[in-house]
């Protein structure tokens, strides 16, 4: 189908990194089920590696694609370099997304900075909160 | 196995259609509005084709306008009937909320202008019934426009009872039949419709051609201004070949309607019967009124266009009214008339079918939808969330 790529395509059809991580380190969802997208990122955090990443999506092909090349993106990285994956870079590794589908890659790294959040907060570490989008007020869903 | 089950967007021509169109791309090429002996030759087979058309409907001849399809025969009977409305002071328009947008958008058109529309309620039973027709009808009501049959969720209206209700209220009744043409028996003067909207490509005739019956009597407007075809109602030089495959293709299967229709309507009822099983579905549209070739449910915990990917995936083209399928945020305006939540709705799946359908490619179907909404179910945290208790069923 030519309305995406063949990397969106394969990573719809066989998503990497599916599932959930029962003691995550942080967990972090974005989205929601009015607007028609939700995700869902696990993540297993080890001396500031990211030793494993799970997902769940509930969205369209380009949500679920972004999700399992966002998680493919992180996994084995440092925090550090999981805080700065950006929607474009996701987007790109995806060989472009049409451009009503580039909220996807927006979600995949929000969802992913959510985690990360999650993590920071679950164990006290301090962070600089301008660096996390406000999902709660951010126009994609209100 | 490849099964194209989305015939409410288009259907593949028919032979019998493209036969009739050939000569006029060819040997028969004249302007139908030329003097010479080319052009009428063309003239003829315009005259036959709305003879043929005019015998479909139940009508006159001249009560047939050809146009460029459904949209614009739609345009142009709503925007005659609010013109000649307005002129007796009339400017009320009663249409249902679930009109394909070719209605809707040309009523939203009419409402900035001033005119007053009251939109149907279709959330029960997923139709309307003809007391809701009578119980809108005012002193200032011009046009009561209800479509013959919901294109994505099957629903026939009662079309015959709305006819007799306008008929004693002496009020215009446009139906946009684009669906039911060719599907469904038709008979304009017996069910008292005064215009009617159809498109050819509905029912295996080419595409970019459509017919507008209007009433003798009724003024109509000019949506598209030109010379004198279509009685000076229509301009630009005709589509003949068009025209012709569209009546070929009408007639074609309005004299096979009894035949087709009941094996379409046994294939939809084995798809309903089977994909109903699928837990936490439910079907949307009219079960009882129904079009032949129409099975629409929305699934809980998943969304349509990632369905509709992996249906592709493994054989089956159908289509969904989620967002991500619309070009919108919102999903198809015609399941939230009906009350399907945002949630919900986002998990449509409509499979249309035709007589080129058979019954190998509806066990295909019920093989492959509950393994893809499986799939789906088993990736998307909604679905964990139904599953664990954390958010409630809502199907």
């Amino acid at each position: 189908m030519a309305l995406y790529s063949e990397v969106v395509m394969d990573h719809f059809m066989n998503p990497r990194n599916v599932g959930t991580i029962e003691d995550a380190s942080g967990v972090g969802e974005v989205g929601n089920a009015k607007c028609g997208d939700i995700m869902k990122i696990y993540l297993k955090i080890e001396n500031d590696i990211i030793e494993d990443v799970k997902f769940e999506t509930f969205g369209c092909g380009s949500a679920i694609a972004s999700s399992s090349m966002a998680t493919e993106m992180i996994k084995g990285k440092s925090i550090h370099e999981a805080m700065a994956l950006t929607n474009k870079a996701v987007a790109e590794a995806l060989d472009g997304l049409p451009a009503h589908k580039l909220h996807c890659s927006v979600l995949a790294e929000e969802a992913i900075k959510s985690a990360l959040k999650d993590y920071y907060e679950k164990n006290n570490i301090p962070y600089d909160k301008s660096q996390f989008p406000d999902c709660e007020n951010c126009g994609h869903c209100h | 196995m490849r099964v194209y089950a989305d015939n409410a967007a288009t259907t593949k021509m028919s032979q019998v259609a493209i036969n009739a169109m050939l000569p006029y791309m060819d040997k028969i090429f004249g302007n139908p509005s030329s003097l010479h002996s080319v052009g009428q030759e063309a003239r003829e087979a315009l005259d036959a084709a709305r003879e043929t058309v005019a015998q479909c409907l139940g009508c006159e001849p001249r009560e047939i306008y050809f146009t460029s399809g459904g949209s614009e025969a739609d345009n142009q009977a709503i925007i005659s009937a609010a013109r000649n409305g307005a002129r007796k002071g009339k400017k009320h328009i009663i249409s249902t909320a679930f009109e394909h947008h070719a209605v809707l958008h040309t009523l939203n058109k009419l409402e900035k202008e001033g005119y007053e529309v009251t939109y149907l309620d279709v959330s029960q039973g997923h139709n309307i019934t003809a007391q809701q027709v009578r119980d809108a009808i005012r002193e200032d009501t011009c046009l009561v426009t209800v479509m013959y049959a919901n294109n994505e969720i099957g629903s026939i209206l009662p079309i015959a009872e709305i006819g007799a209700i306008c008929k004693e209220a002496g009020v215009v009744f446009h139906t946009d039949a684009v669906q039911a043409a060719g599907h469904l028996h038709i008979n304009v003067k017996e069910q008292n419709i005064d215009m009617l909207s159809l498109s050819g490509h509905k029912f295996h005739g080419p595409k970019g051609v459509g017919a507008l019956y209007c009433r003798r009597g009724i003024p109509l407007t000019n949506v598209i201004e030109g010379g004198a075809q279509e009685r000076g109602k229509r301009g630009g030089t005709e589509n003949i070949p068009g025209i012709c495959g569209m009546a070929a293709a009408l007639k074609d299967a309005c004299d096979h309607i009894d035949e087709n229709m009941p094996r379409v309507a046994a294939m939809r009822d084995k798809l309903i019967e089977g994909l109903g099983k699928i837990p936490h579905c439910a079907l949307n549209g009219d079960p009882v009124n129904r079009l032949p070739n129409n099975v629409s449910f929305c699934f809980e915990g998943i969304e349509g266009e990632s369905l509709l990917l992996l249906l592709d995936y493994k054989g089956v083209a159908a289509s969904s009214g989620s967002a991500c399928t619309s070009g919108s945020l919102d999903p198809s305006h015609v399941l939230l008339a009906i009350g399907r939540v945002h949630d919900v709705a986002h998990g449509s799946l409509r499979l249309s079918l035709s007589d080129y359908n058979t019954d190998e490619e509806m066990d295909h179907i019920l093989k492959v939808v509950p393994e893809v909404v499986q799939h789906l179910r088993m990736m998307s945290p909604v679905w964990r969330d139904l599953q664990t208790g954390k958010r409630e069923y809502i199907l």
